[in-house]
């Protein structure tokens, strides 16, 4: 496949098998050529001091570019592609590198409030104890207020949202221009939760730093811990063994069925339907014991490593696992119906909250989010990595875009989850589970298939094999866009409905 | 469809809560000695939960979320999560306390009204654990707030987080027991730094937000 795009990257010095160097004046010609070639999606953008690094995706394919940021400044990718926004933003607050021409240039990470500001500018510098003193933040003081987009109109007001929400949520600023009750307007305002996880990672070994990629999104640990595992490991040439392979199938699958039921039942609780909020709950938290008992731990948290998987499954965790998969097999289909017959959660779910195909397919957004809005891409099925080469992976999808819609495509991939794990486990031979990541350079790319989506990861190692170079993307970056549009026309009341329906990660974003 | 109910309602009978955890008694006794006679009056056996993420993975939330559901049934113990500071008894926190939610951590412990706990949650809360050193986190709620009881793991267990709770329920028994049940009870003392931070008798360190500012 190719376009003009896709062939300005070609056309650039070629680095690895995927990465091509473009000089500046190709760099600033990519925005017009993104334009006239839609299909090459924007999978993430990042830096290292003074490089930026963009990654797409072709097809089956994937291709990175990547320019020196000379005088602190690059071309910006925003005005071609949407989502390119909070890289940029987040790029200048991390990095210190401007993006020239960028479509929004306000802070995004950065709240004036850390020890240092562009923390990782420097190379090599970032991880290191900043000990800074705490800027003095008396209650009640000045802070540095935020701007927010402007919206206007008769009777527009502002209605703030957080950081510190109503319920056990992560912290987060939603701010909310309102006309009567219709939502004129939605902006989240993150970064709240940043903890400097790249800075906290640069210069340990992959195995090190597993423990931080396991912490990028706890709700994701499996699928953001195997993204990471799979850079490493592409990285330094290294092919984890098969039982280690079908193991972390098991686990993303089960993550993906507990976090499907945890959604649902939250959206049921959201629209007062409680009855399958209790007994979805009752059937997740099922799937975590079954979990604990298989494997240790409930999220299945530093299971998966560099390497392989730190434990094997417990003798007794396949007969655990699938007991509890069949409890939640045998009620599902019931359930289901139950929720697609009521209409008093049908008023509050259909035509609520639609993410446009368009908007979907400009920003190139993953799982249930792009499949609800007719964007049909499962990485396990198109960009097939093992344990699911050679399987059927029959990947759920609809056009509507609303919240049913997201909830009905994750109720089928929760069914078929359910048999993925059976099919997994099926297969497993006695064999080893870890083997030891050779100590030295290279640059690898991880991309899987989360529970929210494709979760990305670009790492480069030096030759001592520490990590030189590092972005982990989770697949909420652009899911927190669309949420924002989805709301626009929506009362205000069905604001939980539409954000747990896409139920974006914060601290996966905030990093 | 009406066939199903039936069905689906045998499932229900069974008592899908589990039964309720033991609260660690050293842990009471220890959290007795915080509590003053008067603040033990005023609260009486219940408690009303303000809860900040000050920058966790969300792995915590997912527990403590779970704590609602039927098996955990948290509010039979007279514990809620309540929406604001205001009604609050106890502020839990999760995550290491990113500079960024330092601010919203002062907000709220302020909001709350006297007498109040601060419980810190997870492993990462007391000192900021894996993050500590970060520029952009203030190495651990402990930094910013004086805390009371710290309920370690990563995340903690619901049984976890429903023991330690439940500690701080015990805690406000007047007077304490003079005979604790015989209970074995090593699952607070589990983690990197165990069970309550003992008093201070030079009174408590106080926020150490004030000292560094
Ligand atoms: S203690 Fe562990 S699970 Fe909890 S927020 Fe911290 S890193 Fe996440």
């Amino acid at each position: 496949m190719t376009g003009p795009a896709s062939d300005l990257i070609r056309a650039g010095q070629r680095l690895t098998p995927w990465r091509w160097w473009l000089d500046p004046a190709s760099w600033a010609a990519l925005p017009a050529a993104l334009r006239q070639e839609p299909a090459l999606e924007l999978l993430a953008l990042w830096a290292e001091a003074r490089t930026v690094h963009a990654a797409f995706r072709l097809g089956p394919e994937l291709l990175l570019a990547s320019v020196a940021a000379a005088d602190g400044a690059y071309p910006a990718l925003s005005p071609a592609r949407p989502g390119a926004i909070l890289f940029e933003r987040a790029i200048a607050d991390l990095w210190g590198l401007r993006a020239e021409g960028a479509v929004d240039a306000r802070p995004w990470l950065d709240h004036g409030a850390w020890a240092a500001a562009r923390p990782l500018a420097v190379q090599g510098q970032g991880g290191g104890a900043a000990a800074a003193p705490l800027p003095a933040l008396p209650v009640g003081g000045e802070r540095p207020q935020p701007v927010f987009l402007p919206a206007e109109g008769e009777g527009v007001h502002q209605v703030p949202v957080g950081p510190v929400h109503a319920g056990v949520i992560e912290s987060g600023h939603f701010r909310f221009h309102v006309q009567g009750e219709a939502v004129v307007r939605l902006e989240a305002r993150l970064g709240y939760k940043h903890r400097g996880l790249i800075g906290l990672m640069l210069g340990r070994t992959p195995r090190a730093a597993a423990r931080y990629a396991a912490r990028i999104s706890g709700d994701s640990t499996v699928a953001l811990a195997w993204a990471f595992a799979a850079a490493a490991e592409a990285a330094t040439s290294l092919v984890p063994p098969p039982r280690a392979l079908l193991l972390r199938g098991v686990m993303a699958e089960l993550e993906r069925i507990a976090n499907h039921l945890n959604d649902w039942a939250a959206l049921c609780g959201d629209a007062a339907f409680l009855w399958p909020q209790a007994r979805l709950g009752a059937l997740r938290e099922g799937v975590l014991r079954a979990c604990d008992a298989a494997f240790g731990h409930r999220l299945m948290m530093d299971r998966l490593v560099p390497g392989g998987v730190s434990i094997d499954i417990a003798p007794s965790g396949p007969d655990r696992l699938l007991a509890a998969l069949a409890v939640v097999g045998a009620e599902l289909p019931a359930l289901r119906r139950i929720c697609e017959e009521h209409a008093s959660l049908q008023d509050r779910l259909a035509g609520t909250g639609v993410a446009r195909p368009e908007l979907v397919a400009a920003y190139a957004a993953g799982g249930f989010v792009g499949r609800a809005s007719g964007r049909d891409f499962d990485v396990r099925r198109d960009l097939p990595y093992a344990p699911y080469a050679g399987l059927e992976i029959a990947v759920a999808g609809a056009a509507a875009g609303d919240v049913e819609a997201r909830l009905a495509v994750r109720i089928e991939e929760l069914a078929r989850s359910l048999e993925l794990v059976g099919t997994l486990l099926a297969r497993l031979e006695p064999g080893e589970t870890l083997l030891p990541l050779p100590g030295k350079g290279g640059e690898g790319i991880g991309l899987v298939e989360g529970f929210r989506g494709e979760v990305f990861c670009w790492m480069a190692l030096d030759e001592a094999g520490l990590i030189r170079g590092l972005f982990p993307r989770d697949p909420s970056w652009l899911h927190w866009p669309l949420l924002e549009a989805a709301m626009e026309g929506n009362i205000l009341a069905d604001f939980p409905l539409c954000n747990k329906s896409f139920n974006a990660s914060y601290s996966g974003v905030d990093l | 469809m009406a066939m199903l109910w039936p069905r689906m309602l045998r499932g229900l009978r069974r008592p899908l809560t589990d039964p309720a955890p033991a609260a660690p008694e050293a842990t009471v006794a220890a959290l007795s000695e915080r509590l003053e006679q008067a603040a033990r009056r005023r609260l009486g056996r219940s408690l009303a939960i303000r809860h900040v993420d000050s920058g966790s993975c969300n792995g915590c939330e997912l527990e403590l979320n779970a704590l609602h559901g039927a098996v955990y049934d948290l509010e039979r113990f007279g514990l809620r999560f309540v929406a604001s500071p205001r009604h609050a008894d106890v502020l839990l926190a999760t995550g290491p306390a990113s500079r960024n939610m330092v601010e919203a951590l002062l907000r709220t412990h302020a909001a709350m009204p006297e007498p109040k706990w601060v419980v810190a949650v997870g492993d990462c809360a007391l000192g900021g654990g894996l993050f500590a050193g970060s520029y952009a986190v203030a190495d651990g709620v402990d930094a910013v707030l004086p805390v009371d009881l710290v309920i370690p793991g990563c995340p903690p267990s619901p049984t976890l987080l429903l023991e330690g709770l439940l500690a701080l329920l015990g805690a406000q028994r007047e007077p304490p027991p003079a005979a604790p049940p015989p209970r074995a009870e090593p699952r607070l003392e589990e983690g990197p730094e165990e069970g309550p931070e003992p008093p201070d008798e030079a009174g408590a360190p106080g926020p150490r937000m004030e000292r560094d500012a």
